[in-house]
C-alpha cells in the first residue's frame, strides 16, 4: 500500500461525505433532489457496496442477495410492529436477521464455485420468494407486503393518538422530517430520513475501503485470482469466502432494514430474481471492484427507473416547445419511445452501450476522463498508455 | 502495511459537520401549509400511478388514456364525456375551485415498492394532491397505505380483493371498483339459473391475497345456492403451464371449474383449460362448465376465442346503455378509435368524483375530501344509483354479469352482458366477515 | 386446505386409476419439459462452444412464439371497409373488416389462416438465423474474452431492447394463437398405447409439440454427431484451446452454432404458442428457468439438458399434484429450485457435467 494509494483513498471518502452532503442541493436540477430518490441513492448504494465485497472480491457471482434485503426489510418491520418505531433496534434486527440467513444460505451455496454458485444461490432466493409471496402469508403478509397498523403492540412505544400511524424516527427524530429551505432559486428538501441513512452509507463506505485494503481483503483478492493456487499452497479458502458472503449479507440486509426505516412496508418482489438482477447490474454498470462504482451504478438505475418513468407526452411537449411545430411532434413521437412506458427500452439500451464501449464501467470511463484531463496538462505519452490499467482501487 | 491517513480529527471534524446538517432540518419544519401540497398557484396536480411495464401494461395504458380524458373535461376541454350526465352538477368545467388540472404519470411495475415509489415522487416532488390509478389490489393497498402516512387522497383503480375496503381499508383512501363478495353475489343467482343448483366446483386460485378472498367469496356463495366445492386448489403466480393443474379436474368427480385467476394466469388457465376438452365432457350427467368469476374485456382479448359462453362479472362494460356509459364510451372512442375498458371506466369516474368532492368541500384537504365523499349519492355515472359508503369507503352500484359472446361482431364485441344486477343484492354489512379485521382510522391531512 | 382426493365418476366411464393420473402428469412433464430442453440446448450450446452466458435466450424463444403472431397478423391483414348504415357506439362509421388472404384466396386462405402457426415454422428458421447470425457477428463475438459479468450485463440489456420492442409493436396483453382446427381436439393417448379407451387422454396440440420437440433436438443431435461441421463442434466444447490452435477456422462455425441455438430457441417458442399465449415478457420468464435447466444438465452438456429438462418438467408436474401438496404445502411453487440445490449438491457439476467447464 502506497502513499499515493492512502492520499487518493482519503479524497475518495472525502468526495462521497461531500456528495451525500450536497446530495439534495447537487441533484435537484436533475429533477431528483427529493426525499424518497435520495434515500434510494443511498441505500442501494449499500447494497451494491456490500454485493461489491462479495463479488468485486472474490469474484462470486451471487444471483441471490436480493433475499436478504427482503429478510433485512421483513425484520425491520417486525421489529416495529412488535417492539418500537426506533430505527436502531429494526437496523439491527435486520442485520443480524440477514446475517443469519447468508451463513445458511454461504454455508451451502460456497460449495461449489463459479456458475453453479450463482445458480445456488439464485435457488435459495427464488425459494424465499415464492414462498413469502404464498404460504409465508401470515408472517409476511403475501402480495400485499408487511405493513405497520395502528393496532400493533409496540411494547416500548406510548400509544399513538387515534387513527394515526406510528412514524418511524431515530430517538425522536422523524425519519420524515424535511425542511424545506430556499436556495440558489431552487426549493431544496432536507430530509432527516436521508441523512440518516446518507451517515450510514458514509460508514458502511468506510468499512468497505478499510476491507478492501486489509490482509483479509487481500486474500479474498488471491482467491479471485487463483484459488486453486491458493490450495496448493494449504490455505482452506473457504472461510475467507462464507465471511465475506456473510459480510455481504448483512450489508444487504442494512440496506433493507434502511428501506423499511424510510417507508414502513416489506413487499415479497424485494426478493424476486429480478431484484437480484438489479444489484448485479448496478455492480458491473459502475465497475465490479472498484470502490466507487458500484454506488454509481446503483444511482444510475435508480435514476432511471424512477425518472425516466415519470415523463410522459405532454410533458414532453413542454419540453421541446422551441422547436418548430411538425418538428416538436417528430422530435416528441421519438423520444417517447424511451420514456414514460418506454424506459427499460432506455435502460437496456444504457447497458449495451456501457458495457460495449466502458469495459470497467462507469468508473472505467470516470478514469479515461480523468486521464485525459491530466494528459492533456501534462502532455505526457506515458499516462495515456497506462490508462487501461489504473482503476480507482 | 496499511497506512491509511484520515486522521481520527479529520474523522471528527467531518463527523461535526455532518451533525450540524443532521440536525438543521428538525428545527425547521415542512411548511406552513394546512395540508399535504395544498395548491397555491393557479394549478391543482393528480398523480396518476398505472402500471406502464409488466403484464398490466395495456390496462395501465388504458387507464391513462381514461385519465388523460377525464383531465380535458374537467379543464372544459373536449365534450364533457360524463360531467353532462353526473347527477351532481358542481363541476362547470372550468378546472376544480378555479384551479387548472395538472397531472403527472408514473410506473408501478405491478410491484408493491414500485409503486409507492412513484406515488412518493409525485407528492414530494410534483406536489399532487391526489393519487390514484393501478391494476392489481397488492398495489392498491401498498398505495394506500402511503396515502394515509403522506396525507393525500388515494382514489384506487383497478383493484378487486375484499381487503382494500377490508381489514386493509383506509381513511384517505376510496374504491369505485366493485370487489370479490360483489363478484360473487351477483354471480351466484346467475349461475343457479343457467346451471342448477346440483353442482360440483373445482376452484383454481392463484395463491395470493387477491385470488384468496375471491376463492372464499366465490366459494360461500355458490355453496349458498347448493353447490358443493369439491376442491381449492393453488396455483403459483405466474405459473405459465396450467396442465398439471389441469388434469386431476377431469377425475375430481367436478362438473364446474373456477377459475380464481386474473390477466395472464387468466389466459392461460382458460385456454388450457379449453384446449383440455373440458367443456366437451360430459360429468355426473351434465356438461362440464368453466366459470371465470372477474372478467376484462383485455383479458378476454388475450383468451381469444375460448370465452365463448363462459360466465363472470364485471365492474362495468361499454355495451352498457344508460346515458353516462354513452357519453363516456362516445367520449372515449372518438378521442382513440377503440371503447374504453372496465379499468379506464373506473379510473376516469374516480378522478371525476375527486373533482367533484373538492368542489362542494371548497378545499382539496384530504378530510374536507372525504367528507364530502362519504355517504354521496350518485347517479349517472355507468353504474346507476351509487352510494360511496362512508364506513368503508366502498361503493354500492349496480354489478354486470356477463358471457364470453359467441358471435362477435368486432374484436372489442368479446362480452355480453346476460344480467345487470341491482346494488341491493350485492351489498353487505360494513362488519361482514369477509371484510372484518381493518379499521378505517381517522383522516390525516399530513403537513 | 384438504383437497378431495377421492375420484368419482359417472357409471358411463371406468373410474380412473392411479396409473392412469400418473401417466397424464408424466405427459404434463414431458411436455413442459419439451420446451425447457429446447431452450437449454442452445444455451448450453452457446455456453460449451463460444463460452459466452447468453442472457438474451430467453428473449429469443419470445422472438419465436411473435414468429406465429405475425405471420398471423400478416395473413389476417384485412380489408377495411366503412359500413354506409352501421354505426359504432361511439358514433363513427362502423369498420367492415375481411381478411385479405379470404378476399382472395377464398377456402384456401382461410386453411392457410388456420394453419398458421406451423406454417410459421418456415418463416421462424430463416429469421431466427438470421437473427442469431447478426447477434453473434454484432456483438456476442466481441464478448468471447470478456468476464462472464460483462457477457451478462450486455445480453441482459440486449434483452430488454428486443422485449421493448415487442411491447411497442404488439402490446403488453397475450395474443392468443390457436392450433389448427385439426389438432385442436383430444387424443386417446391411452388406447394408442394398449390401454383402456377413454382413460388418458390428451389434447392433440401437446403431443404434437412433445414429437416436434423430439424431432428438433434428434436433428441437432444428428447434426452434432454426423458432420464435420458437428465434430469441430464437440471437439471445441471438450477442448476449445486446442481446437483454435489447429488452425481450424473456428469464426465462422461459432457464428453458425450461435445461429443454431437460436433457431433451436425460436422454433420451441412457436410451437409453444397455441399452448401459452405469447406475450412480450415470455423470454424473462423463462430465461431463469432454463438457466436452472442447463446447470442441473451439467454445463456444456447437451445430453444432460435434455434430460434435465424433461426431468424438471415431470416433477414440477408430479408436486402439483393435490396429494403431494397436502403433504408439503406450497412445493409447487419451489420444486425446480429445491431439485436444483440437492442435485448440484450431490453432483458437483450437474447431473452429466464436465469438468472444468465455466468454473474459473
Amino acid at each position: 500500500m502506497t502513499v499515493e494509494q492512502s492520499k487518493k483513498d482519503k479524497i475518495m471518502v472525502i468526495g462521497v461525505v461531500l456528495a451525500v452532503l450536497l446530495g439534495p442541493i447537487i441533484l435537484n436540477p436533475f429533477g431528483a433532489g427529493y426525499p424518497d430518490l435520495l434515500q434510494k441513492f443511498v441505500i442501494y448504494g449499500i447494497f451494491a457496496i456490500g454485493f461489491n465485497i462479495l463479488f468485486g472480491l472474490t469474484g462470486y457471482l451471487s444471483f441471490g442477495h436480493a433475499a436478504f434485503l427482503g429478510v433485512g426489510s421483513y425484520s425491520a418491520v417486525w421489529m416495529f410492529k412488535l417492539l418500537s418505531m426506533n430505527i436502531v433496534p429494526a437496523i439491527i434486527l435486520a442485520m443480524v436477521i440477514s446475517g443469519l440467513f447468508a451463513l445458511l444460505i454461504g454455508f451451502i451455496a460456497l460449495r461449489r464455485s463459479g456458475i453453479y454458485f450463482s445458480i445456488l444461490t439464485l435457488a435459495f432466493a427464488q425459494m424465499s420468494y415464492n414462498l413469502a409471496y404464498s404460504v409465508l402469508t401470515p408472517i409476511t403478509n403475501g402480495e400485499t407486503g408487511l405493513q405497520i397498523l395502528h393496532g400493533d403492540p409496540r411494547v416500548l412505544d406510548a400509544a399513538v393518538e387515534d387513527g394515526a400511524l406510528p412514524v418511524t424516527n431515530l430517538f425522536g427524530l422523524n425519519m420524515n422530517a424535511t425542511a424545506d429551505v430556499s436556495l440558489l432559486g431552487m426549493d431544496i428538501q432536507f430530509n432527516a430520513g436521508y441523512y440518516i441513512c446518507g451517515l450510514i452509507m458514509i460508514v458502511a463506505f468506510y468499512i468497505a475501503l478499510r476491507l478492501f485494503r486489509s490482509p483479509f481483503g487481500m486474500m479474498l483478492k488471491a482467491i479471485k485470482t487463483n484459488q486453486n493456487r491458493l490450495n496448493f499452497t494449504g490455505v482452506n479458502s473457504r472461510p475467507y469466502t462464507l465471511t465475506a458472503f456473510v459480510i455481504s449479507g448483512i450489508y444487504a440486509g442494512l440496506a433493507g432494514g434502511l428501506l423499511a426505516c424510510t417507508d414502513p412496508l416489506a413487499g415479497a418482489e424485494r426478493m424476486q430474481w429480478t431484484a437480484s438482477g438489479e444489484v448485479v447490474l448496478m455492480t458491473i454498470l459502475g465497475g465490479a471492484g472498484t470502490m466507487l462504482g458500484p454506488i454509481l451504478g446503483a444511482g444510475v438505475i435508480k435514476y432511471f427507473e424512477n425518472i425516466f418513468s415519470a415523463y410522459n407526452e405532454s410533458e414532453l411537449m413542454d419540453v421541446f416547445s422551441f422547436l418548430p411545430h411538425w418538428l416538436q411532434e417528430l422530435v416528441v413521437s421519438v423520444s417517447s419511445l424511451f420514456v414514460g412506458e418506454g424506459w427499460h427500452l432506455t435502460l437496456g439500451v444504457l447497458f449495451m452501450l456501457i458495457v460495449i464501449f466502458l469495459p470497467g464501467g462507469l468508473m472505467e470511463g470516470f478514469n479515461r476522463l480523468v486521464k485525459l484531463a491530466r494528459g492533456g496538462y501534462r502532455k505526457d505519452g506515458a499516462s495515456a498508455s497506462a490508462a487501461g490499467k489504473v482503476t480507482a482501487e | 502495511m496499511i497506512n491509511f491517513r484520515l486522521d481520527r480529527r479529520g474523522l471528527l471534524k467531518g463527523g461535526l459537520a455532518a451533525g450540524t446538517m443532521l440536525a438543521a432540518p428538525t428545527i425547521l419544519t415542512r411548511s406552513a401549509s394546512a395540508y399535504t401540497n395544498e395548491p397555491t398557484g393557479s394549478n391543482v396536480v393528480l398523480g396518476f400511478n398505472v402500471p406502464q411495464s409488466g403484464a398490466y401494461a395495456d390496462e395501465g395504458a388504458d387507464e391513462l388514456r381514461a385519465y388523460q380524458l377525464a383531465v380535458q373535461h374537467l379543464n372544459g376541454e373536449g365534450d364533457g364525456g360524463m360531467l353532462n350526465t353526473f347527477s351532481s352538477k358542481e363541476l362547470q368545467g372550468n378546472g376544480v375551485l378555479g384551479k387548472k388540472v395538472d397531472y403527472v404519470t408514473g410506473d408501478t411495475q405491478t410491484k408493491s415498492d414500485a409503486a409507492r415509489a412513484s406515488a412518493k415522487r409525485m407528492i414530494e416532488r410534483d406536489g399532487a394532491v391526489m393519487i390514484t390509478g393501478g391494476s392489481s389490489s397488492g398495489v392498491a393497498i401498498a398505495v394506500q397505505g402511503l396515502c394515509q402516512e403522506a396525507g393525500v387522497i388515494f382514489m384506487a383503480g383497478l383493484t378487486h380483493s375484499n381487503d382494500t375496503t377490508g381489514k386493509d381499508k383506509k381513511a384517505n383512501g376510496f374504491r369505485h371498483f366493485f370487489n370479490a363478495y360483489m363478484s360473487g353475489a351477483a354471480l351466484a343467482p346467475v349461475l343457479k339459473s343457467n346451471y342448477g343448483s346440483d353442482r360440483k366446483a373445482y376452484h383454481l386460485t392463484a395463491d395470493y391475497t387477491w385470488g384468496w378472498t375471491q376463492e372464499e367469496s366465490i366459494a360461500a356463495s355458490t355453496e349458498a345456492i347448493g353447490w358443493e366445492t369439491v376442491a381449492k386448489v393453488r396455483t403459483p403466480l405466474g405459473a405459465g403451464d396450467f396442465s398439471q393443474y389441469i388434469t386431476p379436474v377431469l377425475n375430481s368427480g367436478a362438473d364446474v371449474l373456477i377459475l380464481n385467476h386474473y390477466g395472464r394466469d387468466m389466459v392461460n388457465s382458460l385456454t388450457q383449460a379449453v384446449q383440455f376438452g373440458l367443456l366437451d365432457k360430459m360429468v355426473n350427467g351434465k356438461k362440464f362448465e368453466v366459470v371465470v368469476p372477474l372478467y376484462s374485456r383485455l383479458m378476454a382479448q388475450g383468451a381469444g376465442e375460448n370465452v365463448k359462453g363462459i360466465f363472470g362479472s364485471t365492474n362495468w362494460h361499454w355495451s352498457l346503455q344508460d346515458e353516462g356509459s354513452k357519453a363516456f364510451v362516445k367520449s372515449f372512442g372518438q378521442a382513440y378509435g377503440f371503447p374504453p375498458s372496465q379499468a379506464a371506466h373506473t379510473c376516469y369516474v374516480q378522478t371525476l368524483l375527486y373533482a367533484d368532492a373538492a368542489q362542494r368541500a371548497g378545499t382539496f384537504n384530504p378530510c374536507g375530501i372525504a367528507e364530502a365523499l362519504e355517504g354521496f349519492e350518485f347517479d349517472g355515472m355507468g353504474n346507476g344509483k351509487t352510494l360511496y359508503r362512508a364506513e368503508d369507503h366502498q361503493c354500492f352500484k349496480n354489478v354486470l354479469v356477463v358471457k364470453g359472446k359467441d358471435n362477435p361482431e368486432s374484436q372489442f364485441d368479446l362480452l355480453e352482458v346476460v344480467d345487470e344486477v341491482p346494488a341491493e343484492q350485492v351489498t353487505y354489512a360494513p362488519d361482514h366477515p369477509m371484510f372484518a379485521g381493518g379499521e378505517l382510522g381517522a383522516c390525516n391531512p399530513g403537513a | 386446505m384438504i383437497p378431495e382426493t377421492v375420484s368419482v365418476r359417472d357409471g358411463t366411464q371406468p373410474g380412473a386409476g392411479a396409473m392412469d393420473v400418473f401417466l397424464l402428469q408424466v405427459l404434463n412433464g414431458l411436455d413442459k419439459g419439451s420446451a425447457y430442453a429446447m431452450i437449454a440446448l442452445g444455451l448450453t450450446l452457446i455456453f460449451g462452444t463460444l463460452g459466452v452466458v447468453n442472457f438474451a435466450h430467453g428473449a429469443l424463444f419470445m422472438l419465436g412464439a411473435f414468429c406465429s403472431v405475425a405471420l398471423n397478423k400478416l395473413l389476417t391483414l384485412e380489408k377495411i371497409a366503412l359500413s354506409e348504415t352501421e354505426m359504432t357506439a361511439w358514433g363513427t362509421p362502423l369498420e367492415i373488416r375481411t381478411p385479405y388472404a379470404e378476399a382472395w384466396f377464398g377456402d384456401f386462405g382461410a386453411w392457410v389462416i388456420d394453419w398458421s402457426v406451423p406454417l410459421s415454422i418456415l418463416i421462424a428458421i430463416p429469421f431466427m438465423l438470421l437473427v442469431g447470425i447478426v447477434m453473434e457477428r454484432g456483438l456476442i463475438r466481441h464478448f468471447y474474452k470478456r468476464p462472464h459479468a460483462e457477457q451478462i450485463l450486455v445480453t441482459f440489456g440486449l434483452a430488454i431492447v428486443l422485449q421493448e420492442i415487442i411491447k411497442a409493436w404488439f402490446g403488453a396483453n397475450p395474443i392468443p394463437q390457436p392450433a389448427p382446427e385439426a389438432l385442436t381436439g383430444m387424443m386417446d393417448f391411452g388406447a394408442a398405447i394398449g390401454m383402456d379407451a377413454g382413460n388418458v387422454v390428451y389434447p392433440a396440440w401437446r403431443l404434437v409439440y412433445f414429437l416436434f420437440a423430439a424431432a428438433v433436438i434428434g436433428a441437432v443431435f444428428a447434426f452434432l454427431q454426423f458432420t464435420t461441421f458437428g465434430m469441430v463442434v464437440r471437439a471445441g466444447m471438450a477442448d476449445r484451446e486446442t481446437v483454435g490452435l489447429l488452425g481450424i477456422n473456428i469464426d465462422k462455425r461459432f457464428t453458425l452454432t450461435f445461429g443454431i441455438a437460436a433457431v433451436v430457441a425460436g422454433l420451441a417458442g412457436v410451437m409453444y404458442s397455441p399452448i401459452l399465449s405469447p406475450n412480450y415478457h415470455l423470454g424473462m420468464d423463462f430465461l431463469v428457468l432454463s438457466f436452472v435447466v442447463v446447470v442441473v444438465g451439467g454445463m456444456g452438456s447437451l445430453p444432460g439438458a435434455v434430460a434435465a429438462g424433461m426431468l424438471l418438467g415431470i416433477l414440477q408436474s408430479f408436486a402439483s399434484m393435490n396429494e403431494v401438496k397436502a403433504i408439503f404445502p406450497g412445493i409447487d411453487q419451489i420444486i425446480i429450485y429445491l431439485v436444483a440445490v440437492v442435485i448440484l449438491l450431490a453432483r458437483p457439476r450437474g447431473l452429466l457435467g464436465r469438468k472444468g467447464v465455466m468454473e474459473s
